[in-house]
């Protein structure tokens, strides 16, 4: 029932230190919704492949998005498509985070101006935490947009969030 | 001092407090915030369409229980097969025994005509001189006309 999530104003002793430990565990593992989209799908398979080996941060690629935290968007979200990726993310469960990948993903990339059937950026469907450049970024650049990532899940907190 | 059973028992108090004390933590920290499109049937992305509770053909019934008899008797056959130098002819006579009764039963299935899968019959339309394209069911009645 979720009966620490979101219950208390401030933070005080227990809910740091749980804090700490869960923003641990799931920084650990970040499984990943396995799919891809275009040719940025490619260089995230490189990145899971052994030369970079992704699994080593505890990404596991699951194929249904009940199982998953990440969903990493590789590539170019066409109109078509970008009603299912809202729907995927939608059946992902809290907490889920989503890394753009790709500037197709972050903005509609080559397709900006004249691609009639591509999305201008997945932003636009779903809340993107991680927006990784390229075309498409090299397996480097969406380890660094992971690691990103786990900055950002190390230093959330089960308190409740301040209204600015 | 412990029984082997005590150990058992030790087992599955472990385990039972494991599985236990992960869905507990689970229940206390998870966030919970459904909404009805969280909570909709993955059918990878597509928007689901009708019931999962769908009748299966009841053919798929008999053809279950061929594959388990035939199933058993391969793993009846792996012991026999270990143990058959030093049985010789007895092992050999049994098992025939055993596969006959078997093949029997599999001989009633097939003469009673439960493997064989109805298999579709489509109506084609076809051309008739004199009336054009019509189906078989136009040529019928076209036909009962000209009697």
């Amino acid at each position: 029932m979720g009966l620490l999530d979101r219950q208390f104003d401030n933070s005080n002793i227990v809910i740091t230190s749980l804090d700490s430990l869960l923003n641990w565990a799931r920084l650990s593992s970040l499984y990943q919704l396995q799919f891809g989209l275009a040719c940025c799908a490619i260089e995230m398979m490189a990145a899971s492949a052994s030369n970079f080996d992704m699994m080593r941060f505890g990404v596991i690629p699951r194929a249904t998005p009940r199982q998953v935290d990440v969903m990493i968007v590789s590539g170019t979200v066409t109109l078509k498509m970008a009603t299912r990726i809202k729907r995927l993310y939608d059946q992902m469960a809290e907490p889920r985070y989503v890394i753009s990948m790709g500037s197709c993903s972050n903005c509609g990339g080559p397709y900006w101006e004249h691609g009639y059937h591509v999305l201008k950026g997945v932003d636009r469907v779903i809340p993107v935490d991680v927006y990784v450049p390229g075309c498409p970024p090299r397996p480097e650049a969406l380890i660094e947009g992971l690691m990103k990532l786990q900055e950002k899940v190390r230093n959330e907190s089960l308190a409740k969030k301040k209204i600015a | 001092m412990l029984t082997d059973f005590g150990r058992i028992l030790i087992f599955l108090l472990i385990g039972a407090v494991f599985t236990g004390g992960g869905l507990v933590a689970s229940w206390l920290l998870r966030p919970r915030r459904p909404y009805p499109d969280k909570l909709s049937t993955y059918e990878c992305g597509e928007e689901p369409i009708g019931e999962p509770w769908v009748k299966f053909n009841i053919r798929f019934y008999v053809v279950a229980l061929i594959f388990i008899v035939f199933d058993v008797e391969v793993v009846f056959l792996f012991p026999w097969a270990l143990v058959f130098k030093e049985m010789g002819m007895f092992a050999f006579i049994e098992m025939a025994v055993f596969l006959g009764i078997l093949i029997v039963g599999y001989a009633y299935v097939w003469v009673k005509g439960d493997l064989d899968w109805d298999k579709p019959s489509p109506k084609v339309s076809r051309y008739v001189k004199g009336i054009g394209v019509v189906s078989d069911e136009t040529v019928d009645v076209n036909e009962q006309v000209a009697v």
